[in-house]
């Protein structure tokens, strides 16, 4: 099939995935006419740091642009600072305020957003993470000097609970399952997260529920399940991310917890998603269909789905060994592939008693995932192993010759 | 080409060593070796792609 011919390319969300899109429309000779449709009304900048240094202080707005040369070379028309609303998948048009564009090639990156609590106050202090204001208000409690209380021990969850500890914080974590992060990495490394920040302050309580957010003005106590309250004034809800596609409903696309795609990340003819919102099945993991919510997918997936939507019907598949980075403290987290908290897991360099060790995991006999604590090297080692798709014992073979 | 990294800038994510773990590594002391500091040019396509996916911008290239 040839090459569909593209006049107009709109690229929604203007975030890192729709960023590296464009990036790779005009770096693959691209040159009709292009769009950037983006909610916020900045230009596109990078989350990590948002819970890391810019959430210390350590960094200021102007780092966390993503990029730093500026937009002039891309020849892109930048309309942010309001939602599309709408997609007529038929007409090749999308709603933006009063406006309707016609398209011709469509990339849908428009993220997730923070899963708010059932039935959460709209109270001061009360607090999720995502966008770079969410991170200044955050920072402006932790200024004046507010104990915090973190709702949910994933990733995002603790690392603010570490860079508040950081700042000298009082900081309670509250996490409903029996470990941090226990369904994705199991009791063993979630009790090793546990003592990790026990042992730089964190009040960690886990196995509660959260009965109720209460205050006057402003947020005074979180009431738990179990009759005990947690003083703070400040809250962080962070229990994780919804796929950022309600502006599709009733677009005929199919959507199940993000945007369904095919294996090239088409979504329909001429329409293509990347990042956050993304399900596709990755030939990798034996075509299991998956989201994946990490900075590094939403770049390869960017640059992919442009790729895919240029060739039309020659699109590749995109096949991928997920990679997950997280700061907490002074320690570095990798985590690679895929598995969970069910898997079995073998410890297989270093030891969790001082932060520093890789253990694997084994999914239908093969080595399926790696996750190290500043064992950087030897993680990456793995992910090439789970990308030629080795035997667990082909693994566990590799670590017993490089102890 | 020369390779050179702002370890200012660096956080030590590793991202670039998962893109060419030949050049780039990020050892058990968490800093950021350059392996290959002028590697041949047929892997100016990996090193494009390590400075692309770098988080942090911290890598480039002279020559
Ligand atoms: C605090 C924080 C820390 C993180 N730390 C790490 C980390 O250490 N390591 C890691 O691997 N990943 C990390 N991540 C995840 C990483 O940032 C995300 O995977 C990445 O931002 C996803 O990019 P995206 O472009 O798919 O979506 P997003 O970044 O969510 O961007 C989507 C954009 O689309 C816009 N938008 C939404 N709806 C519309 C609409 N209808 N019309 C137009 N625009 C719209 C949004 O406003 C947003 O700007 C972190 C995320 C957060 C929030
Ligand atoms: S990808 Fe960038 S920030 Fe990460 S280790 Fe490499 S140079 Fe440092």
């Amino acid at each position: 099939m040839a090459p569909p011919n593209l006049d107009h390319v709109v690229v929604v969300g203007g975030s890192l995935a729709g960023l590296r899109a464009l990036e790779a429309l005009r770096h693959d000779g691209y040159r009709g006419q292009l769009t950037l449709i983006g909610a916020e009304s900045h230009e596109p900048y990078d989350r990590p740091p948002l819970s890391k240094d810019f959430l210390a202080g350590a960094a200021d707005a102007a780092s966390l642009a993503l990029r730093k040369q500026g937009y002039d070379d891309l020849d892109v028309t930048l309309a942010l600072g309001a939602p599309a609303h709408s997609l007529d998948v038929d007409a090749r048009t999308v709603g933006v305020g009063d406006d309707t564009l016609r398209f011709d090639g469509m990339v849908i990156a428009t993220g997730a957003h923070p899963r708010p609590l059932p039935d959460q106050p709209d109270l001061a202090g009360v607090h999720t993470l995502r966008t770079v204001e969410d991170s200044d208000a955050l920072s402006e409690r932790l200024e004046a000097g507010a104990r915090m209380c973190v709702i949910g021990a994933g990733f995002i969850g603790a690392e603010v609970a570490a860079t508040a500890r950081g700042r000298g914080r009082d900081v309670t974590v509250l996490e409903a399952l029996p470990q941090p992060m226990v369904r994705g990495v199991g009791p063993v490394i979630g009790a090793v997260l546990a003592s990790l920040h026990r042992d730089h302050g964190v009040d960690l309580r886990v196995g509660v529920g959260v009965e109720s957010i209460t205050g006057g003005a402003h947020v005074e106590r979180v009431q738990l399940a179990d009759g005990t309250a947690v003083e703070c004034e400040a809250v962080l809800v962070a229990i994780g991310a919804v796929p950022t596609t309600d502006w599709l409903e009733g677009s005929g696309l199919a959507l199940d917890n993000g945007v369904v795609c095919d294996a090239a990340l088409r979504a329909a003819p001429g329409i293509v998603a990347a990042g956050d919102l993304c399900r596709w099945p990755n030939a990798a993991f034996d075509d299991e269909v998956m989201r994946i919510e990490h900075w590094t997918n939403a770049t390869e997936q960017g640059t992919h789905a442009a790729r895919s939507l240029l060739a039309g019907g020659d699109a590749e598949p995109f096949v991928a060994v997920p990679f997950v980075w997280s700061d907490q403290y002074d320690v570095k987290i990798q985590s690679v592939g895929r598995f969970s908290g069910d898997d079995r897991m073998e410890i297989v360099h270093g030891s969790p008693d001082d932060y520093k060790f890789t253990a694997i995991f084994e999914r239908n006999g093969r080595v399926s995932g790696a996750l190290g604590f500043n064992m950087a090297r030897r993680v990456i080692q793995y992910r090439r192993m789970i990308a030629e798709r080795a035997t667990f014992d082909a693994a566990l073979a590799f670590a017993a010759a490089n102890p | 080409m020369k390779i050179v990294v702002d370890f200012d800038k660096c956080k030590s994510n590793a991202v670039c060593m998962a893109v060419a773990p030949d050049i780039f590594e990020v050892r058990d002391d968490n800093f950021l070796y350059v392996l290959q500091e002028e590697p041949g040019e047929e892997r100016r396509g990996d090193v494009e792609e390590a400075i692309r996916t770098c988080p942090t911008g911290a890598i480039s290239v002279e020559g």
